[in-house]
This record gives structure tokens, sequence and C-alpha cells, in this order.
């Protein structure tokens, strides 16, 4: 008998004669009324000592630009609007290299910054989950280089985490990962004491998109 | 490489040994409290978390109930996806598996992201022998592997450290293998920190191979997922050419809409955050985008015979939170190395005796390693009625020495003797459980603690004993513990 039909057959036995229990009655995909959506993932973004900023849509180019006044090598996913770092590929000095799928990780290392979108942002726990669409790219652009700003609308907010799942399904359905971040990588393994930055981007900046928020004054 | 637990001491030996040692007594007891206090705060914003906790104990149930069924349904998704998946009956299986798909590869080193299942089975030692590197990225697993040492902590492994230890390990051990730490390293957790990420980033970049295990496994859609802090595991899921997931048959979940549930119940039990930061989702072979040969190897070890157990069975349902070893009087008091085992506190009082069978000194003594206070039942995120479970253990090994003196009894005198000869200790501890939000004045608390022989003889129906203050019973008793 093979591992797998012994294993199927171990389970089966031990599981002769036990209650069978249905999937619980439960309602998936509830929403979370919040009085301000925006405001609340704000501040829970910001709890992670993450960067975030509120931006009109044609703020965004400078936005971008003000984030990255350090750097000089950005990647971006094919698909990100290209408008979107145009402020940006007019500094001096400042390269701007769309993926192409064909930087080793090595030639990912040497990119300071990248701009990526997103799929969905949860209010309640401050989390931004990218689905790797052309706008967002594959995952080691948005995990190797230093610092990640990231393009969230306000259209894409969720309440809490039950409202996340439903625009994510077309992804998984189509064999895409995702990716959830919730501030800077961070640890607390050195007794207890919170370091952000370990492996991922040791700075995440995020750009809350909305039409109320005009970008503030610099 | 870090040490096996095989032949660890039975867990009262081991305890007052560690008992011995303050210095890790007040590092364990500054991070637990520290953790609790956290996990409470964001337990707190939810008003709906017993709804939560019953949902993640319903799900859970219903999988273990129909897991033949569920894993069938997740391997075929698995496969559709593109991956390759594998049955391991037991830890020896398992590592075989792996090491001959890594040797398939040439490369002579893994990067590993922390993985409770791959440390059950050991595999960074069958590695080892096959002449492969395992480097483990997790700050605290890097630790614990440089430093030749146990983990200690599920969450935090590397919880009996402090950082002056640590500096030293870097120092004396980075070089060796890898990126040296720069000199003029200082006991700076930032510092720490950046020569850990410096030391890794050269494995990540050049691995061709990579091992995780899994939180949670979606039969739906064969998707895999990984819950995480730091980015090491981002990085193992994505460089590397080939990745190979050791998932224990019981990590299983029917739908991803069941992510919604365990999603809001894990970050906030684990490391009391509203959410962890990276949480990673892949799904077989994604083209163009990370490992394009990809592995699944579905791990039973002990875990059939677990759910063989109507009572035991519930354990199963257990993430791996850590939630309960954070409120354990006795786990605070004596750390995770007594237990023997990967998995340490009540969580792994009652998984190892049933993943592992009671015939080792240290499973025996396990069910043992209890006040029966009921803090972790109470944090538990997937209700699992731990003291229960351990007096339900507790009659398993009895019933099976029976015929000679019964030694369950003998262990529960010996058990008793570290942790309540001294009543200051007792009560430090029961202050301890009494923190984590356990009102002792609760009616039953104390009825229940009058010793593990009143446990044992409750199990097996015997008239309750007197209502009767533990101090009184144990004076009564210490004279003539047999
Ligand atoms: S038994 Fe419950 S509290 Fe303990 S680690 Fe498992 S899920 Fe968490």
């Amino acid at each position: 008998m093979s591992t797998r039909d012994d294993m199927l057959t171990r389970i089966a036995a031990a599981l002769e004669g036990a209650d069978r229990i249905p999937p619980p009655q439960r309602e998936y995909g509830a929403t979370t009324p919040l009085p301000d959506i925006a405001a609340t993932f704000v501040e829970r973004v910001e709890d992670y000592r993450a960067v975030v900023e509120r931006v009109a849509p044609d703020g965004i180019p400078a936005a971008v630009a003000a984030a990255l006044s350090l750097a000089t090598r950005v990647v971006i996913p094919p698909g990100l609007p290209r408008e979107w770092v145009a402020t940006l590929e007019s500094v001096d000095g400042v390269e701007v290299v769309a993926d192409q799928g064909d930087l080793s990780s090595d030639e990912l290392d040497r990119f300071d910054s990248v701009v990526t979108a997103a799929a969905v942002g949860i209010a309640v726990t401050g989390t931004i989950v990218l689905d790797h669409g052309p706008d967002q790219g594959r995952r080691a652009l948005s995990l190797v280089p230093d610092v990640h700003v990231c393009v969230v609308h306000e259209s894409q907010l969720v309440g809490d985490v039950p409202e996340s799942i439903a625009p994510l399904r077309d992804a998984v359905d189509a064999g895409r990962p995702l990716t959830w971040i919730s501030g800077p990588s961070a640890t607390s393994d050195i007794e207890l004491e919170r370091v952000e930055g370990v492996h991922g981007p040791r700075t995440l900046h995020v750009l809350l998109v909305g039409t109320d928020h005009p970008l503030p004054p610099a | 490489m870090s040490g096996t637990f095989i032949g660890m001491p039975k867990f009262q030996t081991a305890a007052k040994e560690a008992l011995g040692n303050s210095q890790q007594r007040r590092n364990l007891q500054h991070a637990t409290g520290t953790i609790r206090r956290k996990r409470a705060g964001v337990v707190d914003e939810l008003d709906n978390w017993d709804e939560l906790r019953q949902a993640g104990a319903a799900i859970k149930d219903n999988v273990l109930s129909h897991l033949d069924t569920y894993l069938v349904q997740l391997e075929e998704s698995l496969t559709q996806a593109g991956a390759t998946v594998h049955w391991a009956a037991d830890a020896e299986e398992a590592n075989r598996i792996v090491t001959s798909l890594v040797r398939a590869t040439g490369a002579e080193e893994v990067v590993k992201v922390k993985s409770m299942a791959t440390q059950e089975i050991g595999l960074n030692e069958a590695l080892e022998v096959a002449g492969i590197n395992a480097w483990e990225t997790d700050l605290a697993e890097l630790i614990v592997q440089l430093g030749h040492d146990k983990p200690s902590h599920i969450l935090v492994p590397a919880i009996h450290r402090n950082r002056a230890e640590i500096r030293e390990i870097f120092l004396r051990e980075m070089g060796q293998v890898g990126t040296p730490p720069p000199t003029g390293l200082t006991s700076n957790p930032r510092e720490l920190a950046e020569a850990a990420r410096v030391h890794l980033r050269e494995k990540f970049l050049r691995a061709k191979v990579a091992i995780s295990g899994a939180n949670f496994a979606i039969a739906e859609t064969g998707t895999l997922v990984v819950v995480e802090s730091e980015g090491n595991g981002r990085m193992c899921l994505t460089l590397p050419e080939t990745l190979i997931s050791v998932v224990g048959i019981e990590k299983v979940l029917p739908t991803l809409e069941d992510l919604e549930v365990f999603m809001q119940l894990l970050p906030r039990s684990s490391t009391g955050e509203r959410m962890n930061p990276y949480t990673s989702t892949w799904t077989g072979i994604t083209p163009g985008d990370g490992p394009q040969d990809v592995h699944v190897v579905l791990l039973d070890n002990g875990r059939t015979d677990a759910l063989a157990d109507q009572v035991g069975r519930q354990a199963l349902r257990c993430i791996r939170c850590s939630a309960c070893l954070n409120v354990c009087p006795v786990y605070q008091r004596v750390g995770g190395h007594a237990y023997g085992s990967v998995y340490p506190g009540p969580i792994g009082a009652i998984l190892n005796p049933q993943l592992r069978g009671t015939t080792s000194d240290v499973d025996q003594s396990l069910p043992y390693a209890s006040s029966l206070c009921g803090a972790c039942g109470d944090v538990c995120p997937v209700n699992i009625e731990i003291p229960e479970l351990l007096v339900h253990l507790r009659t398993r090994v009895v019933d099976e020495h029976r015929g000679g003196i019964p030694s369950g009894e003998q262990i529960a005198m010996k058990g008793a003797a570290w942790m309540f000869s001294d009543h200051r200790r007792w009560e430090k501890a029961q202050k301890g459980a009494e923190l984590s939000g356990r009102a002792l004045g609760k009616k039953d608390t104390i009825g229940r603690l009058p010793g593990p022989l009143s446990a044992w003889s409750d199990a097996r129906d015997a008239p309750t004993p007197p209502a009767e203050s533990f101090r009184s019973w144990w004076k009564r008793e210490k004279g003539d513990p047999r």
C-alpha cells in the first residue's frame, strides 16, 4: 500500500463512528461599518510606524517624487501608470526601470526603491494586500528594494478582514500569489524590543489617494 | 545545527534544573508578560472575539472530522496548480522525501522559513547528515542555530537569550558560516538585527532551494499561507527556484473565505498585533513569479493517532499561536526546554504525548506539567479545552501502567514536589495566572487546584475529594508521598 493510501486509511479508521461535524453556519464577508474608513486606515497604518500621506489623484506624481527624494535607482512593475513616476524621472540622477521579468535577484538588490499599486486596503488592521496584478508586479519587486512606496486608492479600502477576501478571490483563482503587508518588516526577537526593518523593505510609504484630500502644501 | 530533544529527561527533572536558572526566568517573565498584555489589548478591541473563537473551533472540527475528504481535495487542487504532492507517514519518511528533493536540484544548501513541522521531524539534522546545510532565516531561529541551542518558545524561540548573549553568539559564530558581523557590534537590538540582515541577505540572494511549513493549506484552491514578521519568509518563498513545504495534515482549511476567521484569530493571539507584518499566499506555480518547482509534503507523524482519540483530537485544532504558553504559570517558571519538545507549554503537554505516544519518561510526565489553573483554555483562539485534555491524558498514562505500581501517581507526586513544595513559589505562579486575566475568584479555579492526584481521581469518577486548600492537602500528604 502506498503511504498516501495508508494515511487515508488510517484517517478513515480514526474517524470511524465519529460525529461528522458540518461547516459552521457563518455569514462570511460581513461588513464592518466605520464612521470614517480612510481615517481608520491611516491611523492603523501609522501605528506600525509606516509613513502615510493622503493625496488627490493629480497629486500622485509629486508625492511619489517627494517620498523618494533620496532614491537613485527605482524599479516599477510593468503595468504601473507611468505618469505616477513622471516627476521622479525628471530629477537628475534618478533612474526608473520598468520590470520586464528578467531582472535577477542580484540585479533587483541594486535598486534602492520600488513603487507599486495595491489591490485592497484593510482599515481596521492597517493592512495593504497586493494581488500582484500588472500594476503591482511579481513578488520579488516589492521585496528586495529597501523602500516601498505603495499607492492605495480610497475605493480599494474595506472595513475589516472579512470584507477583504471577496476582492482577492479572482487573483487567487487565477493562481496569483498574495502579499499582505502591515507596516514595514519588523522583529521582536531580541528581548521583545521591536525593531523595524529586517529583510523586507525597511521603509513603507503609503499614499492614500482620494478626491477630497488634496496634497498638503509641501 | 540546533540540538534535538532526543533522550530528554522527564519534565520534572528538567524543570528543576531550569528553576535554578534565574537569568532565563527573568527573560521569560519579561517576555511572556509583554506579549500577554499586548494580546489582551488587541483582543479587547474586537467585540465578537468569542464568536470568532467558536467559528475557528467549528471550522477546524469540520476539517478534522472530514480530514480524508479535504486532504484528497487539497491534493487535487495543488496538483492542478502545478505543485507536486508527497505523503509522509512519519518523520523519517518526510526527511527522506525532502532530502532527495534537495539532492535532485544539486543544491548543497537550503534557506528555511521558521516551521514547527520541520523542527518536529528534525529536518535540519537529517539534511546535515546528507551534507546539506540548512540555514534558519528567522532571527530567533538564527540565534538558536548559531548558538547550537534549542528553541524554547513557539513564537520567540530565543526568548531565553538576552541581548548580550546574542551579541556574543553573533561575534563568535556568524563569520564561520557566512558574512561576519561588523566589528564593533554592540548589543543594541537594532544593530543585532542589522547584522542578521546583512548575514542572511547573501544567503537569500544565492539560495536555489527553500524549505517552509505552512500555517494554513486551503483545500478548495490549493493555496498555502505563511504568516510572519521579518520578511525572511517572503524571501524564501519568492527568490529560490525550488520550494518545498512540509505541512501537517491538520493544517487544512476548506475555503479561502475561512481565512477571514483565522487571519483575525492568529495575529491577535500570537504576537498581540492587529495583523502581523507579512502574510504570503501561493497557489502552486505562478509563471514568471517565484519558484517554478513547488513541492508539498503532507505529514502525519502521529497526527492520525491523535485523531483517533475522541477527546484528544481537539488538540489538532491548534494554530500554534503560543498564547497558552504566555499565560501558563508553569511555563513561565520553567521555560520551554523542560518540555523536551519543539512544542512546549500547555499545547506541548497535550500534543507531544499524543503525537509521540506515552512510552518515554518525558511524554509520561508531560500531562502533569500543569496546575490545571485553566488560563490556557481561556486564551486559546480555537477553544481547545486544554485542562480537560490534560486530565484525559493523565488517565491514559495511568491506565497504560496498570498492573505494577501506578507510576502515574508517582509522577504526579514528583511533579508536585518541585512546584508546590515552596508555597511562595506556588502563590507567585498563581499571581501570574491572575494577571493574565483569569479571575482567581472564580469558584471552580481553586476547587480544581488540589494537586495532580485529585484531578486523577476526578477523571476516574472517584468521589470528589473533600474541599480542602491545596496547601493543607500538601501538608497532610507531604510526609508520605507514596
Ligand atoms: S493550544 Fe490554543 S492557545 Fe495554545 S498554541 Fe495552540 S491555538 Fe494557541
